[in-house]
C-alpha cells in the first residue's frame, strides 16, 4: 500500500512537471520576446518606412501589407465558408456529396501552409497571371482560412437549438427565411468570434505569402491590389536570413516579431473573451 | 352533421421501417377543443405534427392516406407548405420563443409573409398579445428580450406568435407540461376563450386536463386511434376496454 | 417569386459547397501539374531513395532521401518532446487540476496555438541556437536538436488540447468505478481513463505529427539547412519544407528544379493526407 501511495504521488508530480516545463519554456519565450522587442518598439517604429537598406526605420509598410492581406483573405473566405456551412447543415444532399465535402475540408485543414503557397504561386501568380500581389496572397490565405471558418460556422449553427428552427418553420417560414432570420442571427456571435480567431491565424502565416504576395523591401505603400507588399511575418524572416547587417537588423526583427505577436494575441484574446461573454449571456 | 375543420382518412405513417400510425380516421370540429390522450409513444404527437406537415422535417418519413384542412388535401403534390403552416398554428411542449424582442417574436410570422405596413404590424401584434392575455403584462416592454419572460408568459407568447398569423387551427403539443400549476390554469382558461375563434387540437398527458377543457377526446394506443367521442361521453362510458383502463389509470 | 428566392438561396449555398471542394481539387491539380513532369526525368525510386540533392549542378540530381530523413528526424524529435509534455499537461489539467485552473488554462492553450511560427523561428534562431552551441560546444546551434525543441514546443498546444478533450469526454462513471474498487488516482488515470481515451490521444499525436512535418518557418530558420543525412542530432539538416521555401526563389518557372520542388510538395501533401485520413479513421472508430 505504501508503494502504491508513493507511486501515486510520484506520478502526480511527474504530470505536474510536464505542465511546469511547458509553462516555463513558454514564459521564457514570451519574456524574451517582450524584452528584446520592447527595446526598439516606439511610435516611430510603427509609423515610419524602413531606411538604409532596412537597418533603420520602421515597419509601416509591413503593417499595412499584413492588414490588407488579412482583410482580403477574410473578405473572401467568410461568405464562402458561411454559405458552405449552411449547405452542410440545412440542405446537404446527396449524402455522398457531404462525404466528399467533409474529406475536402479536413484535407484542406491538414494541408501544410507551404503547399498553399506553392498552389497560389502556380495557379494565381503564374497560370492566372496575377503576378506577386496582394490579390494573389489574399486569395491564397483565403483558401487556408476556409476550412477553419467552415468548421467553426458549422459548429456555431449546430448549437442553435432545434426548437428555434422548429418554431420558425411551424409559423410558415421557409427554410431560407428560417436560416436568415433565426439561425444566422442566433449563431452570429459564435460565427464572428471564429472569424476573428481565423484572422489571428491568417495574419501570422509566412509560407503562403512568400511566393504570392510578399516582397523583401518596399518603401511605398501598395496602390492597387496587383502590387506586391511587405508583410510582418515575411519581414521578420527576411531580416533574420537575408539581411546584411545582423547587428542592426536582428533588433528590428525582434521589434517586428513583438508587434506581430501582440497583434495576434490581442485579436485572439478578444475573440476568446467575446466568446466567453456570449456564452455567459446566452439565454437559451 | 357539422363539417370537420380537420380530417384524416386512412392515415398511415412510417419512420423508416417503423409503422407509427395505423389507418387513423379522425375528425376535428370547428371551434371546439379536441384533446388527444394516450400513453407515451402512442403516436399522438406524431399525428398532431401531420396536420402542419412538421413530420416532413424528419428524414425517411412516409405517409399514405389523406389529411384535409377544410376541403384541401394538405399533402397534395405542389401544395405550399409555408401557407399551410401559417394557417395551422402550433405551440410546442417547451416554450420556444426566439432570442429576439417580445415584439419581434409576435411579428415574425407576419414579416415572413412579405412586406407589411408598420402601423398594421403594430396593430396585429397588439391584437395577438391581447388574444393571448399577455398584453397587459408586456405592453411596456415590447422591446425587451422574450427570454426575460417567465415560463408561463413565454408559452402564452408562443400562442400569441401563432395567433398573429390568424390561423384556422391551433395545434398544442403538451403545452403545459413544462409549466407550474398556476401558469397551466391560465393556459387552460385561455384555450376555452380561444376556441370561440379558432379550432384547437391539444395533445396532453394529463387526463384531467383533457376532461377540463376539451369538447371531444381521441384516445390513441400503439399507433391506433382506439376511440373518439364527446369528452363527456368517453369519460363516463368509454366504449373500449383499453380506454377505460387508461382513464382509470391502469396504465399510463 | 417566393420559391424562386428559395431555390436561388439554396443554389448559392450549393455552389459555395462545390467551390470548397473545387479548392481542394485545384490544390491537388496545381501541385501535381507542376510536379509530376519531373518523373519523366527522374524515377520515383531515385527521387525517394537516393541521397544526392544537387538541383542546380550542371548535371542536376534529384535524390531527396536526405530531405525526407531530415523531415522525419525533426518531426520525430519534436514528437519526443511534445508527446510527454503535451500528454502530461493534458492529464494534469483534465484529471488533477481543479475546474478553476482548467478554465484558466484552456483559453491560454488556445492562444498559444495561434502564435505565428515565424516568431518561434526567430526565437530559435536568435535565442536557443546560440545557447545550444555554447552548451554542447558545437560549430552551429542550428541543427536537428534545436529545431526539434522549437517544433516540439510549437505542437504541445495541439496535442494537449486535443488530448484534454479526449480525456474529459471519458464518462465520469469509469473513474468512479475504478476508485470504488480501491484504485489510487494514478492507477485510475493510467489503467482506466487513459485507455478509454486512447483513440482521441492517438488522434492528437497524429495531428501533431501532421502539423510538425508540414511546418516550414521553424525548420527553415532553425534546422541549419545542409542537405545531408544527419548522423547525430547536433548536425544541421534540411527538411522537405525548408528545401521548398529556400530554393523556390532560385528557380525558373517550369524548369526541372521548379518541378522537383513541386514533386517534394506532392510527397509532403501525400504524407499529411495519409496522416489525416488515419486520424479520421481512428476518430470515427472512437465515435462508434
Amino acid at each position: 500500500m505504501r508503494r502504491r501511495k508513493l507511486k501515486n504521488t510520484l506520478s502526480t508530480v511527474i504530470l505536474g512537471f510536464a505542465l511546469l516545463v511547458t509553462a516555463l519554456f513558454l514564459i521564457t519565450f514570451l519574456v524574451h520576446m517582450f524584452y528584446k522587442g520592447s527595446m526598439v518598439l516606439s511610435w516611430e517604429f510603427l509609423t515610419s518606412v524602413p531606411r538604409n537598406s532596412m537597418t533603420e526605420g520602421g515597419i509601416w509598410p509591413a503593417l499595412v501589407g499584413t492588414f490588407l492581406l488579412t482583410v482580403l483573405a477574410v473578405a473572401f473566405a467568410l461568405p464562402l465558408g458561411v454559405m458552405t456551412a449552411i449547405w452542410l447543415t440545412h440542405y446537404g444532399k446527396p449524402a455522398w456529396l457531404i462525404s466528399i465535402l467533409r474529406v475536402a475540408i479536413n484535407s484542406l485543414a491538414g494541408t501544410p501552409s507551404i503547399i498553399f503557397g506553392l498552389f497560389g504561386m502556380a495557379v494565381f501568380v503564374n497560370i492566372m497571371g496575377m503576378d506577386v500581389s496582394v490579390l494573389a496572397g489574399g486569395l491564397t490565405l483565403a483558401i487556408l482560412a476556409l476550412p477553419v471558418i467552415i468548421n467553426n460556422t458549422e459548429e456555431a449553427i449546430r448549437t442553435v437549438p432545434h426548437e428555434f428552427t422548429e418554431a420558425s418553420l411551424a409559423l410558415g417560414a421557409t427554410t431560407r427565411q428560417t436560416i436568415t432570420r433565426v439561425v444566422l442571427p442566433t449563431a452570429l456571435p459564435n460565427i464572428l468570434t471564429g472569424a476573428i480567431l481565423s484572422i489571428g491565424r491568417v495574419a501570422g502565416e509566412t509560407a503562403p505569402i512568400m511566393f504570392t504576395a510578399a516582397t523583401f523591401y518596399s518603401r511605398k505603400l501598395p496602390t492597387s491590389l496587383t502590387d506586391e507588399v511587405m508583410a510582418l511575418p515575411y519581414h521578420i524572416y527576411a531580416l533574420m536570413t537575408e539581411g546584411t547587417h545582423p547587428d542592426k537588423q536582428v533588433p528590428i526583427a525582434y521589434g517586428t516579431a513583438l508587434v506581430l505577436l501582440l497583434m495576434v494575441l490581442l485579436v485572439s484574446a478578444t475573440a476568446i473573451y467575446l466568446r466567453y461573454l456570449f456564452r455567459r449571456k446566452k439565454q437559451w | 352533421m357539422v363539417k370537420p375543420q380537420l380530417q384524416t382518412r386512412k392515415l398511415n405513417l412510417w419512420f423508416g421501417k417503423n409503422h407509427v400510425l395505423h389507418d387513423v380516421d379522425l375528425s376535428v370540429y370547428s371551434q371546439k377543443v379536441t384533446a388527444m390522450i394516450g400513453p407515451s409513444g402512442c403516436g399522438k404527437s406524431t399525428l398532431l405534427r401531420c396536420f402542419n406537415r412538421m413530420n416532413d422535417l424528419i428524414p425517411e418519413t412516409r405517409i399514405t392516406g389523406d389529411v384535409l384542412l377544410g376541403d384541401e388535401d394538405i399533402y397534395k403534390n405542389g401544395s405550399d407548405v409555408s401557407r399551410i403552416r401559417a394557417a395551422v398554428g402550433m405551440v410546442f411542449q417547451k416554450p420556444n420563443p426566439f432570442p429576439k424582442s417580445i415584439f419581434n417574436n409576435v411579428a415574425y410570422g407576419l414579416q415572413i409573409q412579405g412586406k407589411i405596413r408598420r402601423s398594421e404590424l403594430e396593430e396585429r401584434v397588439e391584437q395577438s398579445l391581447k388574444a393571448a392575455w399577455l398584453w397587459e403584462e408586456v405592453k411596456d416592454r415590447l422591446n425587451q428580450s422574450a427570454m426575460s419572460l417567465s415560463g408561463g408568459q413565454q408559452q402564452r407568447l408562443c400562442i400569441a406568435r401563432a395567433l398573429a398569423n390568424r390561423p384556422k387551427v391551433l395545434l398544442l403539443d403538451e403545452p403545459t407540461s413544462a409549466l407550474d400549476p398556476q401558469s397551466t390554469a391560465k393556459v387552460e382558461e385561455l384555450c376555452l376563450e380561444l376556441k370561440k375563434s379558432v379550432t384547437i387540437l391539444i395533445v396532453t398527458h394529463n387526463v384531467a386536463q383533457a376532461g377540463r377543457i376539451s369538447d371531444y377526446t381521441a384516445f390513441m394506443y400503439l399507433g391506433d386511434l382506439v376511440e373518439f367521442d364527446k369528452t363527456e361521453k368517453m369519460f363516463t362510458v368509454p366504449a373500449d376496454k383499453r380506454t377505460e383502463a387508461y382513464l382509470t389509470g391502469v396504465f399510463g | 417569386m417566393k420559391t424562386l428566392k428559395e431555390k436561388l438561396f439554396q443554389y448559392i449555398t450549393y455552389l459555395a459547397a462545390l467551390f470548397t471542394i473545387l479548392c481542394m481539387l485545384a490544390i491537388i491539380f496545381g501541385i501535381f501539374r507542376e510536379g509530376l513532369p519531373l518523373f519523366r526525368v527522374v524515377s520515383l525510386k531515385q527521387f525517394i531513395f537516393t541521397n544526392n540533392w544537387y538541383p542546380t549542378h550542371a548535371e542536376p540530381a534529384f535524390g531527396a532521401l536526405a530531405l525526407i530523413v531530415g523531415s522525419l528526424a525533426v518531426t520525430l524529435g519534436a514528437l519526443l518532446i511534445a508527446v510527454p509534455l503535451g500528454l502530461g499537461s493534458a492529464i494534469f489539467i483534465s484529471e488533477i487540476a481543479g475546474s478553476k485552473l482548467r478554465e484558466a488554462i484552456k483559453p491560454i492553450i488556445e492562444l498559444l496555438a495561434g502564435i505565428p511560427s515565424v516568431v518561434y523561428g526567430l526565437f530559435g534562431m536568435a535565442f536557443l541556437a546560440p545557447l545550444v552551441r555554447q552548451w554542447f560546444n558545437l560549430d552551429t546551434g542550428l541543427n536537428v536538436f534545436s529545431a526539434s525543441i522549437i517544433l516540439g514546443v510549437m505542437i504541445v498546444p495541439i496535442i494537449s488540447s486535443l488530448s484534454e478533450d479526449a480525456l474529459s469526454s471519458v464518462p465520469s462513471n469509469i473513474r468512479e468505478a475504478s476508485m470504488a474498487l480501491g484504485a489510487t488516482r494514478s492507477e485510475t488515470i493510467f489503467r482506466a481513463v487513459v485507455p478509454a481515451a486512447r483513440n482521441g490521444i492517438l488522434c492528437s499525436v497524429l495531428l501533431g505529427f501532421g502539423r510538425a512535418v508540414g511546418e516550414t518557418m521553424v525548420v527553415l530558420m532553425v534546422a541549419g539547412g545542409a542537405a545531408n543525412i544527419p548522423t547525430s542530432i547536433f548536425e544541421p539538416t534540411r527538411p522537405i519544407t525548408s528545401t521548398i521555401a529556400a530554393e523556390m526563389g532560385e528557380t525558373v518557372v517550369g524548369d526541372l528544379h521548379y518541378q522537383s520542388l513541386f514533386a517534394l510538395a506532392i510527397l509532403l501533401f501525400l504524407i499529411t493526407l495519409a496522416t489525416n485520413l488515419i486520424a479520421e479513421l481512428v476518430f470515427s472508430n472512437r465515435r462508434r
